[in-house]
């Protein structure tokens, strides 16, 4: 398929989920029952005339609310004002900014462990096949996928504070609140332990098995049958040319996965009090505070639409057959 | 013709046959009829309701007591029997995620088979459709969902707003294996013969493929399922179950809230996800075996096996 | 006498399938292989042809055993051998072109770089000298050296196989086993691929083991057949000989079935019924279901090997000749 086609395809889908989403988003807060303020401010908050009507005048609240409403939201998002959070009293886009690089941390790090682990692992286990490496990696793939992420979460966390002394819950220590969290690495550190260990452990499973079944496909493979003609070993053909090709779809998997690490976020971010862009979406959806609830959705759903885009250029990248037409 | 249907059920008994001799097979059906004996003897199986404040000899209420005399799996902190929360929670839990797993099952079987053999544009669409899905972060989407339906004052349950919302954003699976099952059966010879003879679309799919797909259906279902019952729990922990009707997730919900971590009450917050660990299980591994049955690789790769190859004993020094 | 490049004595392979059956896949395999000379392996598929290849490389899927015999490559024993070093003969003495080599190449890599995997793989030469010579293997094969970056993908089929051909000469080994190579090609890519063949064995001396089905193939470049039938040598000798004067009656039926180009075929003869099952082989000689000229022994005793007459070897009753002892 031409690389051209293909990634043009990818995009235009791309850019009809994103639109999908603001619609959804739109939509969803605009059929709340009561003044359409509301929708944008959240219920069960006292907010002075004046803001009211400035509110009113920024989004078009007056305005009938196809096509006025719709486009003037759009056009406010667009430029990155999505409302106020009445319970944290700051901008919305303000708010999820300063919580968006903690998220980023923690699931850079547990995907990348899990990945990391997963596909040695699945290599392991595809290669070997039937023996114990095998069993046991299904096994253990198999029962992660059955156990729930937050309670895993309140597993480790509960063992990991009483048997090992870490801490329960935060980003940092009380102590350190507020400090730009580059000059108190270690107390981040520690507390990064265990959220990360649960990640890892419930996405490692997941890599492992694709890895797993990508390494037997491509080890049926007639072109691995001329490598061993040609003499190799069992490890130069695993590393010369069953690993690229196993790999390819690994990589699609962690674009589709997003959306799931966003999701497991959410819950171990709750489960250990982790200051994230995952507890300031639990925390919206308790305090139904739906500006906050919709510009974490947005910036969520955007964030993952345009990561799994990527993936997609670097897929086209690396598949040769993706190149020429 | 009922051909196809007695096929099936032919089929359907030398599949028990093979069935029964695997071992994980058999373990995930246990443990998924056990949890659904539970759930439906739970009274039984109780001396409490889950309302019902446990007390002691001198009527004071117990609260946060580990396992005792009083109750196998201890009290909460409001002195409710922790083990008749469970099994009470396992109606819950299970009939929630059945539910969702069926809408699931079935919006995603109509729209593969539709997909599948119709082709063209109804294809197209339905896939573009579930690209989409796919890509959204479904627990936010979820989320905003359960919250804006919950606000709307329709008179609709938690729990249902719970089924509903999970079956509709959980049929895309089904509906990408069910299409592509079909895809292959429309190729074979008979569909062609039957469009022939003027058979309409409806019967073709009633009597060729739905008998085809129908073991798949079910394999796939399975999956589904576990897949629905760990949502359910993860939506209820984060409080969107039923607080008047707990299951497991709910059950999280309140331990986590009400401090049962830090209080060391793992009786509390260690058994519900037992459980739904329990049936997770059971339900993925049954869902396994049938598909490892019905897609079975048997080949070996290319790897595999060198140290048999040569058999032949060395030559005897003469 | 000069000594064969290959012996093959008594070769039996097994397959231990997964319902545990065990096929019978050859029995008693022997045939010799002279230096620069082309044999051809001929018969119905499943008769053990790309078996007995598969089994001299040791290359068989995980469910196959060899349980006895020996394939002595200049001598050498090779299933005396450890795995390592077979993996030092492999390619380097003896190469192999699978059947169906359209996939036998590595989408994501390189065509010139598949190649010189070869030559690096056995430290025949430095990275300069072994791009030199990937070039002069393309050349060889009538693909042009630029093409040497491409993906397999932008390839044709008829290009593939002799990209296959030219990976398998990179070591200049002196042995090519050659499965099917002309079959699923088109006839003009056939007739190159074969005039490719014969003039790369002449130029290189290049001993070739080519199994087929096509007796065309056979007639046009094999000094010596062997044809084999449910896992065993029904007829071994020369070509002509095989040709003009078949000794077995699988042979017989054979050569009558194919059609020739020049004689207009009003009858296209085929041999009633169907090859045997290695998992349940009839007792007796495995050809006398389906044999016309069959006496009371061949249900009951498997025919002796016979030496018709010099050289040439038959398995059946009706052969007259001294028992052939294969050392």
């Amino acid at each position: 398929m031409n690389r051209r086609d293909f990634l043009l395809r990818k995009l235009g889908l791309s850019l009809v989920t994103i639109f999908v989403v603001v619609i959804i988003n739109f939509v969803l807060f605009r059929v709340l029952p009561g003044d359409p303020v509301r929708s944008v401010i959240g219920r069960n908050v006292r907010i002075s005339a004046e803001t009211q009507q400035a509110l009113r005048a920024q989004f078009g609240l007056d305005k009938p609310i196809f096509p006025d409403q719709f486009f003037n939201t759009l056009g406010q998002w667009a430029r990155g004002n999505l409302g106020v959070s009445w319970s944290l009293r700051r901008p919305v886009s303000e708010v999820l900014m300063s919580k968006l690089w903690n998220t980023v941390l923690l699931i850079g790090l547990g995907q990348m462990l899990s990945i990391i682990f997963g596909v040695i692992l699945g290599l392991l286990a595809g290669w070997k096949r039937k023996t114990a490496i095998d069993v046991g990696a299904l096994t253990f793939s198999l029962i992660a996928w059955a156990i729930p992420t937050f309670w895993l979460g309140i597993i480790l966390l509960a063992a990991g504070s009483t048997w090992l002394g870490l801490p329960t819950g935060g980003i940092v220590s009380p102590a350190n609140t507020g400090k730009p969290l580059y000059t108190v690495l270690p107390d981040l550190a520690r507390h990064l332990i265990l959220p990360t260990f649960t990640l890892t452990i419930l996405y490692l499973g997941e890599y492992m098995l694709i890895m797993r079944s990508s390494i037997l496909e491509v080890l049926s493979e007639d072109y691995i049958l001329t490598a061993k003609a040609k003499g190799m070993s069992h490890w130069q053909v695993l590393w010369k040319h069953a690993l690229k090709n196993a790999m390819l779809p690994i990589v699609t998997l962690i674009a589709l996965n997003l959306g799931f690490t966003v999701s497991g976020a959410i819950y171990i971010e709750t489960v250990f009090s982790y200051d994230g862009l995952g507890k300031l979406f639990e925390t919206a959806l308790t305090k139904q505070d739906y500006p906050l609830l919709q510009g974490a959705f947005l910036l969520l759903a955007v964030s993952v639409i345009i990561a799994n885009m990527a993936a997609d250029v670097l897929y086209a990248a690396l598949d040769p057959r993706v190149k020429e037409a | 013709m009922n051909g196809n249907w007695t096929l099936f059920k032919r089929n359907l008994s030398e599949f028990w046959k093979s069935f029964r001799r695997n071992k994980l097979g058999l373990l995930g059906g246990f443990l998924v009829l056990t949890a659904v004996l539970v759930a439906a003897f739970a009274p039984v199986l109780t001396p409490y309701s889950p309302k019902d404040i446990v007390r002691d000899e001198n009527g004071r209420g117990l609260t946060f007591t580990p396992p005792s005399i009083h109750g196998p799996l201890g009290t909460d902190d409001a002195g409710h029997d922790v083990w008749s929360q469970l099994v009470f929670g396992a109606r819950i839990s299970l009939m929630v995620g059945f539910m969702a797993g069926f809408i699931a099952m079935f919006v995603g079987s109509l729209f593969g088979i539709m997909a599948g053999y119709f082709g063209g544009g109804i294809d197209n669409l339905l896939m573009r459709i579930t690209d989409i899905l796919l890509v959204i972060p479904d627990l936010p989407l979820m989320l905003i969902l359960v919250a804006t339906l919950r606000q709307m004052d329709l008179n609709i349950s938690p729990l249902s707003v719970l089924i509903v919302v999970i079956g509709l954003l959980y049929w895309t699976s089904t509906a990408r294996l069910i299409r592509s099952q079909v895809l292959t059966i429309k190729e074979r010879q008979f569909v062609a013969r039957a469009r022939a003879i003027g058979a309409g679309h409806g019967h073709i799919i009633r009597k060729h493929i739905l008998p085809q797909i129908m073991p798949l259906i079910v394999a796939n279902t399975v999956l589904i399922l576990s897949t629905a019952i760990l949502v359910e729990s993860g939506l209820a922990f984060l409080g969107l179950g039923d607080p008047t009707q707990p299951s497991w997730g709910t059950m999280l919900n309140f331990a986590f809230d009400r401090s049962a971590v830090t209080n060391g009450a793992w009786w509390f917050f260690l058994p519900p996800g037992l459980a739904i660990v329990w049936v997770t299980l059971g339900c993925v591994l049954l869902g396994n075996v049938l598909e490892e049955m019905l897609n079975p690789r048997l080949t070996a790769h290319h790897l595999e096996g060198d140290q048999n190859m040569v058999m032949i004993p060395a030559p005897e020094a003469k | 006498m000069t000594a064969p490049l290959l012996s093959v004595r008594n070769l039996t392979t097994e397959f231990h399938l997964p319902d545990g059956k065990i096929a019978r896949a050859l029995e008693n395999v022997s045939f010799d292989v002279m230096p620069g000379q082309t044999v051809g392996l001929v018969g119905e598929s499943g008769c053990g042809k790309t078996t007995t290849l598969m089994s001299v490389m040791r290359l068989l899927p995980a469910s196959g055993r060899i349980t006895s015999g020996r394939a002595l490559l200049k001598g050498n024993d090779l299933m005396q051998l450890s795995e390592r070093q077979m993996r030092a003969i492999r390619w380097r003495d003896m190469a192999i072109i699978f059947q169906g080599a359209m996939n036998a190449l590595n989408p994501v890599m390189k065509v010139g770089d598949q190649i010189r995997e070869g030559i690096e793989l056995h430290n025949l030469m430095d990275r300069e000298a072994a791009e030199k010579r990937v070039g002069e293997l393309l050349e060889m094969v009538g693909i042009q050296r630029a093409r040497r970056d491409q993906y397999p993908h932008q390839y044709s089929g008829g290009m593939r196989q002799r990209a296959m051909i030219a990976m398998a000469l990179a070591c200049s080994p002196s042995l090519l086993f050659a499965d099917e190579p002309t079959t699923a090609l088109d006839v003009m890519i056939q007739a190159q691929v074969l005039e490719l063949l014969k003039q790369i064995q002449k130029e290189l001396g290049l001993a070739i083991v080519m199994v087929t089905h096509d007796l065309g193939v056979v007639a046009e470049v094999c000094d010596t057949v062997v044809v084999m039938y449910g896992g065993k040598v029904a007829e071994y000798g020369s070509a002509d000989f095989i040709y003009n004067q078949p000794q077995h009656p699988y042979t017989q039926r054979l050569l009558a079935s194919f059609p020739g180009l020049n004689e207009p075929s009003d009858n296209l003869a085929s041999i009633p019924g169907t090859p045997p099952r290695l998992t349940n082989l009839p007792t007796g000689c495995r050809f006398h279901p389906r044999c016309e000229v069959k006496v009371d022994a061949c249900a009951r005793v498997d025919p002796p090997i016979l030496e018709t007459s010099p050289a040439h070897y038959a398995a059946c009753h009706l052969c007259k000749g001294k028992e052939a002892i294969f050392a």
